[in-house]
């Protein structure tokens, strides 16, 4: 089928380089106004009303109809290896998934085995996807252990590579967890070389105890997954990695929101000023975990994700809400879709199904559906959650993300009112199921446009297999490390300029653990600054006369720092 | 229990029975007039025109308040920390207890990690059952975490009436437990009926933080603070709760020192979490500034972990959550250090011994703060200072409550007192008092502890030895009434669906891959029951075929979830 569509592209392409899209209303993420768009070489190079244009270029009449920014789904594991196999969507079916639903570009998430190279796994990632992506597309490098030769491959990622997002786990216990230290050291570490942290949030500790229970009390199918990872443990995982992302001063990204707390968490986090996003997926928006009970194991099997769909049947609508009330920021669909046989390896055990559902294909329509036609956002908002807010955090804005002259012509003439049925019979994933199956979505995409060529028209799709570029992001977008910025530079920490104490000083036995809590002697550090001694200085007074020290309550040395919501020590910018 | 040591102390012949005449009752439920008779250190009558005795000593209480002996949940005295031992022994400790008008104290038993649980509670039952002046009780903590703590922690429970014990989420390499290791205790601690009590502060966080600030050349007492900020106390007690929700073990907050980290126990309460919190006196009365003193040897005072905050509006804001009960009990968490024993830090505040004062002075600094502006009446007074505290560690109605059969603990109250808080006249080892200068309203004019007079007319009477180790019981109704309910209604079902007989994919045997699906790598060494067979019922359908199956959604799935709806819970074992 590839070489069928790369002898339709050679006509395509021809008279596709130029295009016209006459009397549409361009709908960008700020504003929508009626105006003609002009494109050539893959760029929009004219916006406006009666555009002098070459002749023979081909016209598409929009009537009106609304033209937004391709969707850009921030989160896919196309063609991921597992266990031998691989996911049964590769990058030329997903991207051809993608793109029949309106969605013109993809971030993969590259996962490197733990202990091996990040850089290797980076270049297979591109190799793969280079070969047979339909779509442009970016990737995020997962961090799955961490030490210095990774933390150095991570620098020349980010600045040769053009990878500016990397993912840590804090669930997968004894696999890709990372602990609490390494957390804070690679927050630290990207805050500084102006990264984007990503997590998935779940505690993987109390996971694994979870897991075990649930196998021993013989509750073996896929109501187990879910019963063993319980929306807490994900609202708990969101909250200790906000906690270090705020002492790191590092903006954070929480991949895959499941639940009502965990997004609940994020809403928190931002009214005290925290620097977070929070994205659920396709599928978190649009079904819940109430399928983790079918008595078709099959379909059960399908549902298993990570952090799981809630059960709690009211967690689709009050995420729509909270996407629509900007407290998370994009959508992503997290596609990772396995075969029925690929789900069965655990057939008897709920802990070695593959994890993933599929979405890349149904998010744009599904957004539509339950946030754009009940009223909960406009089309402007759904334009910045579907594709511009993803393009500014990934500093491609406004070449991507945007309906602009110099942008990138990756554009949809969106169809408000068509109606389809979602049903893994029409679908372009393999998969046999799909976990929307029978819903019934308003808005789809009328005509896609994709590098300035037309990828979908009147329901045929025309993709070619390797015509999707890389594209490089770079460090520090604006979107996150304006704020970023700004605190490191107020964050100054100073000491209190007192003079050494020069009283009595109790014997004490510093090998001992000691019988106290004190002992958090036991975690200081090797090095160590000696303070300055001013012997002119004495911080020593007589006990029994405090009271008649007067207490500089604010002292002068220090300058009390507080981001919006007034907490936490922030970092320096070293 | 050890017997009633009063052979040796009987230092006031008039006061083994008492009549207190014309007081104010005052119980955390209601006040009312009448008179207390009471013998042999118990409450024997409650009236009005009480028959007694001739040659009773009598007390007028000219309408005076009369309230149940505080309760001190949260003290350190005579610690031992790296050689030293904390200034305050159990005799200056609980002497300042009971002039402060408090006649029960729990300490807490620190293991040395790896040392017997068992071994150091005789310990600690040795040092105080030989100076205590009042009645005590002990907390062990949990510093180390393998097989032989939980048997343990099961004789404890069982001989010794120990009922509670905490785990530190702190003290990284010396204390701090894993997440893991956390969720098993709390497994056990609930088996055994027992309260969790957790230090909550992320002690992986804190490590890297002092790390930070010692490299930024702050080595003073400031730097405890600034390694220690409160959201790194907000996080720790949000992790302990989700464990114990996981767990279905009642947590117990010990030492809330900030408003997020009271936040959250606020929410989680709201949430059905069976949680309570702990502010001690240095929280409801000061705050953090002073870590910037000028003056190392008071800014040192200060140090104490979850640090005190340097937000100034602090205190207010717990006096006002324990006022409206989102918070609970008060302690002190009473643990000094001369200023020579602080001094160990001088170059290094990591280094510096933990702890701040406020065992006397806790009180009255509830009874200013709260009642006398108004946020807490009397009744709420008693029920924060010594009734909840009682109820929680099941020593409820003997402590906690004047009532016919109760201990003759109590305290004539007076709300018009003040007193300025000094270093000069506390009742302290230490040099300094966090305190210091502090003018606080209401204080004890007479305190009877076990039916003795022990303080009156300014004048304390304490004997050394004379306080007893009172047991505690496991699964005090207060707190695990709830819990059992919910272990009943938690039973979790697997959905009886017959063995999926479809084609299965091959994987390759290597165990380490390249999925976040991996998982299988956290399932347990103990393999799961096996699965029914039921050869007639297929659990597989052809794909495609979803629209038509009319999936009966959790039929046998009982969805039970505590008010507000959240968390698969734990059955009793």
């Amino acid at each position: 089928s590839a070489g069928h569509a790369s002898q339709g592209c050679v006509w395509l392409c021809a008279t596709s380089d130029r295009l016209l899209i006459k009397g549409g209303r361009i709908v960008n993420d700020d504003q929508s106004f009626y105006a003609d768009i002009y494109m050539e070489d893959g760029l929009i190079k004219q916006i406006g009303d009666n555009l002098i244009v070459p002749g023979g270029v081909k016209i598409i009449e929009a009537n009106g109809k609304m033209v937004i920014p391709g969707g850009i789904d921030i989160h896919t594991h196309f063609q991921m290896p597992y266990r031998g196999t691989t996911t049964v969507d590769d990058f030329s079916q997903g991207t051809k998934a993608a793109l029949a639903g309106g969605t013109t570009m993809i971030v993969d998430h590259v996962i490197p085995d733990p202990g091996s190279s990040l850089i290797e796994a980076f270049d297979r990632w591109r190799e793969w996807a280079d070969e047979k992506a339909c779509c442009d597309y970016s990737l995020h490098v997962d961090i799955t252990h961490w030490n210095d030769s990774v933390k150095q491959e991570v620098e020349s990622l980010l600045k040769e590579k053009g990878v500016n997002s990397f993912q840590v786990y804090m669930a997968y216990k004894d696999l890709y967890q990372m602990s609490n230290s390494e957390l804070y050291e690679i927050f630290t570490f990207l805050g500084e070389m102006g990264g984007i942290v990503q997590v998935h949030a779940e505690n993987g500790e109390i996971i694994a105890e979870e897991q075990a229970r649930m196998l021993q009390m013989g509750i073996t199918g896929p109501e187990g997954h879910v019963l063993s990872r319980p929306e807490e443990l994900e609202a708990e995982a969101v909250f200790r990695a906000i906690t270090i992302a705020s002492q790191t001063n590092c903006p954070l990204y929480v991949t895959k929101v499941m639940s009502k707390s965990a997004a609940d968490i994020i809403s928190q986090a931002r009214k005290k000023g925290n620097v977070v996003f929070g994205e659920p997926i396709t599928a978190s928006l649009g079904t819940d975990g109430t399928h983790y009970w079918s008595k078709n194991w099959a379909k059960a099997a399908s549902f298993v994700t990570s952090p799981p769909l809630s059960p709690d049947p009211t967690t689709p609508d009050y995420l729509n809400t909270l996407l629509a009330s900007g407290d998370l920021t994009l959508t992503g669909s997290a596609h990772c879709a396995f075969s029925v046989a690929q789900k069965a390896i655990g057939k008897d055990d709920f802990t070695q199904i593959p994890e993933g559902v599929n979405g890349v294909e149904e998010r744009m329509s599904l957004i539509w559906d339950k946030a754009v036609v009940t009223g909960k956002m406009d089309e402007n908002t759904f334009v910045a959650v579907t594709s511009t807010n993803a393009a500014k955090l990934l500093n491609l804005y406004p070449r991507k993300g945007r309906i602009a002259v110099g942008s990138d012509s990756d554009l949809v003439i969106w169809d408000s009112d068509a109606i389809r049925t979602v049903t893994a019979k029409t679908h372009h994933s393999a998969a046999e199921y799909n976990v929307f199956e029978g819903m019934e979505l308003r808005g789809a995409p009328l005509v896609v446009i994709c590098q300035g060529k037309i990828v979908l028209e009147d329901g045929k799709l025309q993709a070619t297999a390797g015509s999707g570029r890389f594209i490089p992001c770079s460090p520090f977008p604006d979107f996150a490390y304006k704020r970023i910025k700004a605190r490191k530079q107020l964050a100054v920490l100073r000491a209190v300029p007192r003079g050494m104490y020069d009283g009595p000083v109790s014997d004490f036995s510093p090998m001992s653990r000691g019988g106290t809590p004190s002992a958090s002697a036991r975690t200081s550090p090797t090095k160590q600054t000696p303070p300055v001694r001013n012997l002119h200085q004495s911080g020593f007074s007589l006990a029994g006369a405090p009271s008649t020290e007067e207490t500089p309550i604010r002292p002068a040395g220090r300058r009390i720092v507080v981001p919006p919501g007034g907490r936490s020590n922030i970092t320096s910018l070293s | 229990m050890s017997g009633f040591q009063g052979k040796k102390n009987i230092p006031r012949i008039t006061s083994d029975r008492l009549l207190i005449k014309g007081g104010k009752i005052v119980n955390d439920d209601q006040s009312f007039l009448a008179d207390i008779y009471m013998e042999d250190g118990v409450i024997k009558q409650i009236g009005e025109n009480l028959i007694v005795p001739g040659g009773v000593k009598t007390i007028d209480a000219h309408g005076r308040m009369l309230i149940p002996g505080g309760i001190d949940v949260h003290t350190r005295f005579q610690m031992p920390d790296r050689g030293m031992t904390a200034a305050d022994d159990f005799y200056q400790g609980t002497r300042a207890a009971l002039a402060g008008g408090t006649t029960m104290i729990i300490d807490h038993v620190v293991p040395e990690p790896g040392s017997s649980l068992v071994a150091a509670f005789e310990q600690w039952r040795s040092w105080a059952d030989s100076k205590s002046c009042c009645d005590y009780s002990l907390h062990v903590d949990i510093t180390d975490w393998h097989k032989g703590v939980q048997e343990e922690m099961e004789t404890l429970v069982k001989d010794h009436g120990v009922n509670s014990f905490l785990v530190y989420l702190a003290f990284k390499d010396v204390f701090q437990l894993t997440d893991s290791q956390i969720y098993e205790a709390f497994s056990v601690i609930r088996d055994l009926g027992a309260i969790a009590q957790v230090h909550a502060e992320n002690g992986d966080i804190v490590a890297e933080e002092q790390r930070r600030i010692l490299e930024l050349g702050i080595t003073g007492p400031e730097g405890h603070v600034l390694s220690r900020p409160e959201e790194v106390e907000a996080e720790a007690v949000n992790r302990s709760i989700t464990v114990s929700n996981q767990t279905n073990c009642p947590l117990y907050v010990t030492k809330v020192m900030s408003k997020s980290a009271a936040d959250v126990i606020a929410l989680a309460r709201k949430k059905g979490t069976v949680v309570y919190g702990e502010p001690i006196s240095a929280s409801l009365g000061t705050d953090g500034s002073h870590y910037w003193s000028k003056n190392w040897a008071k800014a040192a005072a200060y140090v104490t972990s979850p640090p005190l905050s340097p937000d100034p509006t602090t205190p207010d804001y717990l006096t006002s959550l324990l006022s409206c009960g989102d918070l609970q009990v008060t302690g002190s968490a009473h643990c000094t250090f001369s200023t020579a024993q602080r001094a160990v830090g001088k170059d290094n505040f990591t280094l510096i011994p933990e702890g701040t004062n406020g065992t006397e002075e806790r009180m009255s600094i509830v009874w200013d703060k709260c009642v006398v502006t108004g946020k807490m009446d009397e009744n709420q007074f008693v029920a924060v200072t010594s009734t909840s505290a009682a109820k929680i560690f099941n020593l409820y109605p003997r402590k906690g409550r004047i009532a016919v059969g109760s201990d003759a603990d109590l305290v004539l109250w007076d709300p018009d007192i003040t007193k300025i808080i000094s270093a000069k006249s506390h009742n302290l080892a230490v040099e300094y008092n966090i305190f210091e200068g502090m003018e606080v309203r209401g204080a004890p004019l007479v305190v009877i502890s076990q039916g003795k007079i022990v303080l009156e007319d300014g004048n304390l009477h304490v004997t050394e030895g004379s306080g007893r180790y009172v047991a505690r019981k496991p699964f005090p109704d207060y707190v695990y009434k709830r819990i059992k309910a919910r272990s009943r209604l938690a039973e979790l079902r697997g959905v009886p669906r017959g063995l999926y007989d479809g084609p299965v994919c091959e994987v390759s045997v290597t165990p380490k891959t390249v999925t976040p699906a991996t998982s299988a790598k956290t399932s347990p060494a103990k393999q799961p029951v096996q699965p029914v067979r039921n050869l007639h019922q297929s659990g597989f359908s052809l794909s495609g075929a979803q629209i038509d199956d009319n999936v009966p959604r959790r039929t046998t799935q009982r969805i039970v979830a505590p008010p507000g709806g959240k968390a698969n819970i734990t059955s009793l074992g």
